[in-house]
C-alpha cells in the first residue's frame, strides 16, 4: 500500500497527502477550509492575508472550448477582503480542530521590513505551519507595489524574503509569478534570500474574451475590464515548463509546491515527476467543489501501486532530467506513423492534417494503388473532395441496396477511406497521432535500426560555425 | 367537407376524397401559394404532433461539438445532394446559425423538409464514422432541422445570389421536390424557371404525401414559398396532359424538365375493389392532411409493407382506428419498409399479417366490408396459395398500398423521350432524355426513391441545362 503522506516538506510541514488548496477563493474562510479538510484535502494555503481590500463585481471570466466549460479561467479578484484579525483567529481555530492538516498563511503587505516582521509573527502565532509570500498576484495589488511588482524584480524578492526569514520560525515558501521573461531569476533570488521552498505558477496576465454584442472584454465591470490572472487546465503546460526550468537549475531548485491547471491525479503525478512535493489546486475546485480530491488521492495511490512506488519521493523529480536542450537530442532517432486498419474509423483527419499541416505523406490511395515519395503525383485533398461531390449517391431503398451500401470487406471501414502512411516521406512528427480520435489507432513506431545516436552538438562539433546539415 | 368514417354510421363516404382534387380555393393571380386550403386543425395537430422533439439550442451545440469534422466526410458523400454536413454542423457549434442554414440550402433547397423526411439511418447518419467508434452517430437530421428552424424563426430569406441574368427559360413540369430543386437551382444561377403543377398547392408528395408527424403540409408550402421568393414562377392548377400543351411549353421555354413523379397507386386487382370503403394509401394520407378525413373507427386493413403503407397504417391508428392490420404477401425479412419505420409501426400498435394475400372484397351491412384473404408460401420463387387457408377479415376500411404506377399516359405523348418499364430514360449525370430539350428527374426517372434523391436529380439537371445553355450562347 503506497504512502502518499507528506513529511517535513520545505523543512517542517507535514500533512496526510500532497493535495493542497491554493491561496484563492476556496480558502477564503476557516469554515471553508475545515469543510475542505473533511473532504480530504491534505493542506490549504489561506487566501492571502494583508490589509483588507475592496473587490469589484464581477470578478471572473472563462474560456470555454468545444463545448467544455472553463478550459481556462481568469480573475480580477484581489487578496482577502477580510481583516487580518478575522483571518488569523479563524486560522487558530482551524489548526486547533485539524492539527494534522497543513495550514499555510499566504501573506502580502507593503514593502517594508516592519510590516513583514509583524505579519509573519502574527500568522505564526495563529498556528500557521508555513508561510507563502505572495510575490505573484498579477492584477490590482501590483499597481500598489505588491504582488508581482515584487516578484518581477529579483532584488526586491530577495530582500523581502530575507526580511521574512529574519523572523520566521516556520518554513517560508515564495510564490512566483510567471509574468516574467525568465522565472529562474526570481527563483534564484528567493533562494539567495533564504526561502525554504517555492510555489509556482501564479496566474498569467490575460484577457479571456470580448463580448461580441457589447464589445467589452470579460469580466465586465460597468463597461470596463482589467488585465486578469489566467489559470485552469489551459495553463498547465506553461506551468510545467516553468517548474522544470527551476528544478533543473541548482541555483534555483528548492522544495516545490506545484500550481497551474492541476485538477486530477494525473496532473499531480506529472508535476511531482518534475520535482514537486506537493501540488496546489484552485480552478478545478471552483468548478466542481472540494469532492474532486477523492479521485486525486485514490488515483495517485492506484497509479503508485501499479508502478511499484511506495512513497512520493520514489518518483518525485524522475522526469526533470528527461528535458534537455534541443542540441542534445538524438538526430538519428526515427519514428514513423502506423495506422491500424482494424481500428481506423475513416475520419481521414490524419490525411488532411498531414497534407495541410505537415509533410504530405498520408494518402488515400489504398484502392487506386500506393505511390511512394512523390507528393506531386498524388491527388490533392481538394481534388479528392471534388470527386466525392461529383459522384452520384442514391438512397439505398431496397434491402439489397442497403446491404451493399453497408458491407465493406475485411475492415470495419471502406478501404478507400483508410489512409496509408508513406514511410519514405514520414518525418515522425506525431501530428497524425495527435489528431486521430481513436485510441491506439495511429502509433509511432521506431525504425532507426542500428544507427548510433548523434546530437546536433556532436554533429556540428569542430565545424567553424553551426551550419545546417543537408538533411539526408 | 369533412368525412367521418364510422363503423356504426351507415353513410360512410359522402364523398370519395380525391387525391388530385383537394378542396380548391379560387386561385388569385400573383397570389403565389396560399395555405388557405390547409386546415389549421387542433385535432390534427394533437394527433400528429412532431415525432421527434427538436433539439434545444444548447443540446444542438453539444451535439455539434461532438462531430469530428471528418475530411471529405462520408455523411456528405452519402447525401444525394451532398450537403456539407460537417460544414453546417460546425457553424452551429460556432453560433453561426444563419451560415449553417445557408450552407444547407446551397446544396439542398429543400433542406428543411429533408431534415424531417430523410431515412438518415441509411444515408448521412448511417455513414457517420462514429458508428464505428462508439455506435452513436451524430444526430445530423436533428441538427439540420435545428439550423433550418432557426432560419425560419429569424424570418430571413436565402441569399439571392442571382448574379448575371441568363436568357435561359425552363419549364419544370410537376410541382414536387425534383421540379422545385431544379427551378431553384436555375433561378439562383440567373435563369428563368416556371413550375407547372396541376394541383392547387405545389410541393408534390412533400405537401400531400408525407406523414403529418414528420412533415406538416404547411411546412412544405412554406418551403415552396421560399422558392417563389427566389423568383421562381408558379403556375398551379395547370395540367400538362396533351401533345398541344407540350408544344406550347416548347414554344415558350428553352428546356422542359419533367419532374412528374409517379402515377396513381396500383390497384389490387381483386373483385369488389371499387367498393366504397376502399381508399389507397396516398388518398388516405392526402385526405387527412387536408382535413377530409378527421376520424376513423373500427378495423382498417392496409395492404402492402412499404414505407407509404406504414405511413398509412400509423395514420389510421392515430385517426382512431381500433385495429390496424398490415397485410403482406411476403415475410418480415422481405418487406421494403426501412427498419426504423417497421419499428415505429409496431410502437403505434399496428398488427402484421405476413404471407397473406387479398383475394376479394365484399360490402356488408352498415358500410362494413369483408376482406377475403389466403395464406401463401414461396415455391420456386413464386407465391403459391396454401389450400384451405382462407380467412375473412371484417373491417371498415381497406387501404391498398402496393406502390405507385407509372404515369404512362403523359409519357406516351412525349415524342423521342424514351420510356422503359414506365420510367423515363435519362442520362444519370445530366438528366437529359432522348429528346435534347427534355430533362427529367425524381420518381419518374428513378422509379420512386426519397425526396432527397428527387432534389439531387432536379439539381443535376439544372446544372446540366445551365452548362448546355452556356455553350449554346457562347
Amino acid at each position: 500500500m503506497p504512502d502518499i503522506g507528506v513529511r517535513n516538506f520545505a523543512g517542517k510541514i507535514n500533512c496526510p497527502n500532497p493535495f493542497w488548496l491554493a491561496s484563492a477563493p476556496p480558502t477564503n474562510t476557516g469554515e471553508m477550509i475545515m469543510r475542505a479538510f473533511d473532504a480530504g484535502w491534505g493542506g490549504a494555503v489561506w487566501k492571502t492575508i494583508g490589509e483588507p481590500v475592496v473587490n469589484v463585481s464581477s470578478r471572473y471570466s472563462a474560456t470555454d472550448w468545444n463545448g467544455q466549460r472553463i478550459m481556462g479561467f481568469n480573475n480580477i479578484e484581489l487578496i482577502s477582503d477580510r481583516t487580518v484579525e478575522q483571518n488569523l483567529s479563524e486560522m487558530a481555530e482551524v489548526k486547533r480542530r485539524y492539527p494534522k492538516n497543513a495550514v499555510i498563511a499566504s501573506l502580502m503587505v507593503a514593502s517594508n521590513r516592519e510590516a513583514w516582521h509583524e505579519i509573519v509573527t502574527r500568522a505564526e502565532d495563529a498556528g500557521a505551519d508555513g508561510l507563502e509570500l505572495n510575490f505573484g498576484c498579477p492584477h490590482g495589488m501590483s499597481e500598489r507595489g505588491m504582488g508581482s511588482a515584487v516578484g518581477q524584480v529579483p532584488e526586491y524578492a530577495e530582500m523581502i524574503t530575507a526580511w521574512v526569514k529574519e523572523k520566521a520560525r516556520t518554513p517560508v515558501l515564495v510564490k512566483l509569478t510567471p509574468n516574467i521573461s525568465d522565472i529562474r531569476t526570481v527563483a534564484r533570488a528567493a533562494k539567495r534570500g533564504g526561502a525554504d521552498g517555492l510555489s509556482a505558477i501564479n496566474t498569467i496576465n490575460s484577457i479571456t474574451g470580448i463580448d461580441l454584442d457589447t464589445l467589452v472584454p470579460r469580466p465586465n465591470v460597468d463597461g470596463k475590464s482589467s488585465h486578469g490572472g489566467y489559470c485552469g487546465p489551459a495553463v498547465k503546460p506553461i506551468a510545467m515548463n516553468m517548474v522544470q526550468q527551476i528544478m533543473a537549475d541548482p541555483e534555483a531548485a528548492l522544495p516545490f509546491s506545484g500550481i497551474g491547471g492541476i485538477g486530477s491525479w494525473r496532473d499531480a503525478a506529472e508535476f511531482m515527476l518534475l520535482g514537486c512535493g506537493t501540488v496546489q489546486v484552485c480552478t478545478a475546485v471552483m468548478h466542481y467543489g472540494y469532492r474532486i480530491v477523492e479521485d486525486m488521492a485514490d488515483g495517485l495511490d492506484n497509479w503508485m501501486r501499479e508502478k511499484g512506488f511506495k512513497t512520493i519521493d520514489d518518483f518525485r523529480g524522475l522526469s526533470v532530467n528527461r528535458v534537455t536542450e534541443w542540441k542534445h537530442l538524438n538526430l538519428n532517432f526515427k519514428i514513423v506513423a502506423r495506422i491500424d486498419e482494424q481500428k481506423c474509423i475513416g475520419c481521414d483527419l490524419c490525411h488532411i492534417a498531414c497534407w495541410d499541416g505537415a509533410h504530405q505523406c498520408i494518402h488515400l490511395d489504398r484502392v487506386s494503388g500506393p505511390i511512394d515519395g512523390h507528393v506531386e503525383l498524388h491527388r490533392t485533398p481538394a481534388a479528392e473532395q471534388a470527386e466525392s461531390l461529383a459522384a452520384i449517391a442514391e438512397t439505398p431503398v431496397t434491402r439489397k441496396e442497403r446491404e451493399a451500401a453497408f458491407a465493406h470487406g475485411p475492415y470495419p471501414t471502406p478501404l478507400a477511406r483508410i489512409p496509408r502512411v508513406d514511410e519514405t516521406e514520414c518525418v515522425g512528427c506525431n501530428l497524425c497521432s495527435c489528431v486521430c480520435p481513436v485510441e491506439g489507432c495511429i502509433t509511432m513506431v521506431r525504425v532507426d535500426k542500428d544507427v548510433p545516436p548523434e546530437s546536433w552538438e556532436q554533429r556540428t562539433k569542430g565545424a567553424a560555425c553551426a551550419a545546417p546539415t543537408s538533411g539526408d | 367537407m369533412e368525412v367521418a368514417i364510422n363503423a356504426t354510421n351507415g353513410s360512410m363516404f359522402d364523398r370519395q376524397p380525391d387525391l388530385y382534387g383537394p378542396p380548391v380555393a379560387p386561385r388569385r393571380k400573383g397570389d403565389g401559394m396560399s395555405t388557405a386550403t390547409l386546415p389549421d386543425d387542433p385535432h390534427l395537430k394533437a394527433r400528429f404532433g412532431e415525432l421527434k422533439p427538436a433539439l434545444t439550442s444548447q443540446a444542438a451545440v453539444i451535439e455539434a461539438d461532438r462531430c469530428l469534422n471528418c475530411f471529405d466526410a462520408p455523411c456528405t458523400a452519402a447525401c444525394p445532394t451532398h450537403i456539407d454536413v460537417p460544414g453546417f454542423i460546425k457553424r452551429i457549434a460556432s453560433g453561426n446559425l444563419r451560415g449553417s442554414a445557408v450552407r444547407i440550402l446551397d446544396a439542398n433547397i429543400l433542406g428543411a423538409s429533408c431534415a424531417r423526411v430523410c431515412p438518415v439511418d441509411v444515408l448521412c447518419e448511417g455513414a457517420c464514422v462514429l458508428l464505428r467508434q462508439n455506435h452513436k452517430p451524430i444526430q445530423i437530421a436533428l441538427l439540420q432541422r435545428h439550423a433550418m428552424d432557426a432560419f425560419w424563426a429569424s424570418g430571413e430569406t436565402p441569399p439571392a445570389k442571382v448574379a448575371t441574368k441568363k436568357k435561359l427559360r425552363v419549364a419544370c413540369v410537376g410541382g414536387g421536390p425534383a421540379s422545385l430543386a431544379c427551378a431553384a437551382e436555375l433561378r439562383r444561377a440567373g435563369a428563368w424557371a416556371a413550375v407547372i403543377e396541376r394541383r392547387e398547392l405545389p410541393g408534390g408528395l412533400n405537401t400531400y404525401g408525407v406523414a403529418e408527424y414528420k412533415l406538416r403540409a404547411a411546412d412544405s408550402v412554406r418551403e415552396v414559398e421560399m422558392i417563389r421568393q427566389l423568383g421562381v414562377e408558379f403556375r398551379c392548377g395547370m395540367e400538362v396532359n396533351s401533345a398541344a400543351a407540350l408544344e406550347a411549353l416548347e414554344a415558350e421555354f428553352d428546356f422542359v424538365f419533367l419532374g412528374l413523379g409517379l402515377g396513381a397507386m396500383q390497384r389490387l386487382n381483386v373483385p369488389g375493389e371499387d367498393t366504397r370503403g376502399v381508399m389507397n394509401a396516398l388518398e388516405l394520407i392526402a385526405a387527412y392532411k387536408t382535413g377530409h378525413v378527421r376520424e376513423l373507427h373500427g378495423t382498417v386493413v392496409v395492404v402492402g409493407a412499404g414505407n407509404t403503407a406504414i405511413d398509412a397504417a400509423n395514420a389510421a391508428r392515430r385517426l382512431g382506428a381500433d385495429t390496424v392490420y398490415m397485410l403482406y404477401r411476403r415475410s418480415e425479412q422481405e418487406m421494403s419498409a426501412f427498419d426504423f419505420e417497421f419499428e415505429h409501426a409496431k410502437q403505434e400498435g399496428v398488427l402484421f399479417l405476413w404471407r397473406r394475400l387479398p383475394v376479394a372484397i365484399r360490402p356488408e351491412a352498415h358500410g362494413r366490408l369483408q376482406l377475403e384473404t389466403v395464406q401463401v408460401r414461396q415455391a420456386d420463387g413464386k407465391l403459391e396459395v396454401i389450400p384451405d387457408s382462407e380467412v375473412t377479415i371484417d373491417c371498415d376500411l381497406i387501404v391498398p398500398a402496393i406502390g405507385q404506377s407509372p404515369l404512362t399516359e403523359l409519357l406516351q405523348k412525349l415524342r423521342s423521350v424514351e420510356v422503359r418499364d414506365g420510367r423515363i430514360v435519362a442520362d444519370r449525370e445530366t438528366g437529359q432524355t432522348g429528346n435534347a430539350r427534355y430533362f427529367a428527374g425524381g420518381d419518374c426517372v428513378n422509379g420512386g426513391r426519397e425526396v432527397v434523391d428527387a432534389v439531387a436529380g432536379g439539381k443535376r439537371a439544372a446544372i446540366a441545362m445551365l452548362k448546355f445553355a452556356e455553350v449554346a450562347h457562347a
